[in-house]
């Protein structure tokens, strides 16, 4: 069994054109790979109507009604993330409530607002609140700022997690560009944080750093926007982990820290 | 049958990388089941004198039959020429050229001698439009990427030119094939190992619109695990032919034989 606990969909208000070819190739691929869940979110309107890191409190609504209504139209493959922009507090909030009502497993922070900063609080409180995980946008290692984002590096994302440690969070994408090693160095004692395994990146050694930094118990596969290099890493990890360890990477983990029972019968 | 045109040995000189003695080199590819790789060395791209790591590339391809060398050479230093010949004589499929690594002009007058020089010796020449994640690197590694242009001007630059390029984004692919007509489209193999699958399916989208036989098979090993480009190919639909293709006959046709 297989979790994709970093996927993304788009929607018919979003800049792409091809959203659908795209969302039909990533559940194409899906079963190929053998994933029983993509646990996915939707960035507002990826840029169309504002930007996709910092989603106007109109198109993060937009993007989760959509997500919505993919999960009801997969309701065995799909689960979502609600999407907040923490700029928007109430908003963000209501968010969080109407979504999780309706069935979202967990919360999507991009780069709308640094990680360790107060505003992202009352979000850290509201997961609490529902025993909901939090996916983190991360830039593995800063160093300065990037246009189009407010990123956020492992070290801020720790500090939030300090402040939360009832709330599980997920660090995303080590492969997606940047220093990985900066990242798995700030992770290693934060035991309340996990590391998915997303991303471009397929270094050699990533891996295996990954696991010295936090363990087969701290670590979640996914594949963001580019399956093949998930499927790379997951034949990797099939060479370099035991079985028990292995499913634990693969499902276990995730099913540990999304709330109980919610990837049912599949797993 | 499996060719990896892009494979390095040795070390990177702004960050620790495992994966790239001989021995693990191998390693990789029996695990994923490569037949042979095309090795050129990685520390050297960045040398003031990058033909100086010739020597280890000839070595490991001396003792390990599924390597094949790919020695660099650097137009704007004194020898060239003989580093073309000793590449000949070794029996190496192409020979490699970084000219952004190397400051020199990518299609300034040098690297043009050197378009001719190797055409005329029907020995491909390699080129990285880039080697890593321009997110990932050290912030004193600010070399710059290969420019689209500047494959067009190279390719246009001789009749019996033939590129490999690796490291390629669809968009440059895409800006260099349609920008060229399609003799000199014919004579540039793109490399793999830069292309998304799905959800983007960036190469399946190019084998319809270039064609499979525009591609070969390359990793980038080991900045990057082979079971990347490996899985891609899973991922992607392809008739057999054009597996076959770019598994491997297109770079057999395009090597110096």
């Amino acid at each position: 069994m297989l979790v994709d606990v970093h996927a993304h969909f788009y929607h018919p208000a979003s800049q792409r054109i091809d959203w659908q070819e795209r969302n039909e190739s990533r559940l194409a691929a899906g079963e190929r790979i053998g994933i029983a869940w993509h646990v996915a979110s939707i960035l507002g309107s990826w840029g169309r109507t504002s930007p996709t890191y910092f989603p106007s409190p109109t198109d993060v609504t937009v993007g989760n009604d959509a997500l919505l209504e993919l999960i009801s139209v997969h309701p065995r493959r799909i689960k979502g993330y609600v999407c907040v922009n923490p700029n928007y507090t109430e908003h963000a909030i209501s968010e969080i409530e109407r979504c999780v009502a309706q069935g979202m497993i967990g919360i999507k922070l991009a780069a709308s607002r640094r990680a360790d900063d107060a505003l992202l609080d009352p979000i850290g409180e509201c997961a609490a609140h529902y025993g909901l995980p939090i996916l983190h946008h991360v830039w593995q290692h800063r160093r300065k700022e990037w246009p189009g984002q407010e990123a956020s590096d492992a070290v801020e994302l720790c500090q939030l997690a300090r402040r939360h440690p009832e709330v599980s969070f997920i660090l995303a994408h080590i492969g997606g560009g940047g220093d990985w090693r900066h990242s798995l160095h700030a992770v290693r004692r934060a035991d309340n944080v996990f590391v998915d395994l997303s991303g471009s990146g397929v270094d050699y050694g990533m891996v295996e750093a990954a696991l010295d930094a936090v363990g087969h118990t701290r670590l979640l596969w996914g594949a963001d926007l580019t399956l093949c290099t998930g499927l790379a890493k997951l034949r990797y990890l099939d060479i370099v982990l035991e079985p028990a360890a292995l499913n634990a990477v693969r499902w276990g983990n995730a099913e540990r820290i999304f709330p109980a029972g919610v990837f049912g019968a599949a797993l | 049958m499996i060719i990896d045109v892009n494979t390095f040995l040795g070390h990177h000189p702004f960050r620790r990388l495992d994966g790239g003695s001989p021995a693990a080199i191998v390693a990789g590819l029996e695990r994923v089941g490569i037949d042979q790789a095309w090795i050129s060395n990685l520390a050297a791209v960045f040398w003031r004198d990058p033909t100086e790591g010739n020597r280890i590339v000839y070595q490991a391809a001396t003792h390990h039959v599924c390597l094949r060398p790919v020695p660099a050479v650097h137009p704007g230093l004194p020898g060239w020429i003989e580093v073309l010949e000793e590449a000949v004589d070794r029996e190496s499929p192409c020979v490699r050229v970084d000219p952004i690594s190397y400051g020199i002009a990518p299609s300034g007058s040098e690297m043009l001698a050197l378009v001719r020089a190797a055409a005329e010796r029907n020995l491909p020449l390699q080129l990285a439009v880039r080697l890593e994640d321009s997110r990932q690197r050290h912030p004193n590694d600010l070399t710059g990427e290969l420019p689209a242009w500047a494959v067009r001007a190279l390719i246009r630059s001789h009749p019996e030119a033939r590129l490999i390029v690796t490291h390629a984004d669809r968009d440059l692919i895409e800006q260099v094939h349609f920008g060229s007509t399609p003799d000199e489209a014919s004579r540039i193999l793109w490399d793999i190992c830069w292309l998304w699958g799905p959800p983007e399916d960036q190469l399946q989208l190019l084998v319809t619109t270039i064609g499979a036989g525009r591609f070969c098979f390359g990793t980038g090993m080991p900045l990057r695990i082979p079971e990347s480009s490996i899985a891609k190919l899973e991922l992607t639909e392809l008739t057999p032919t054009e597996r076959r293709a770019i598994e491997s006959s297109n770079a057999r046709l395009f090597a110096r034989s």
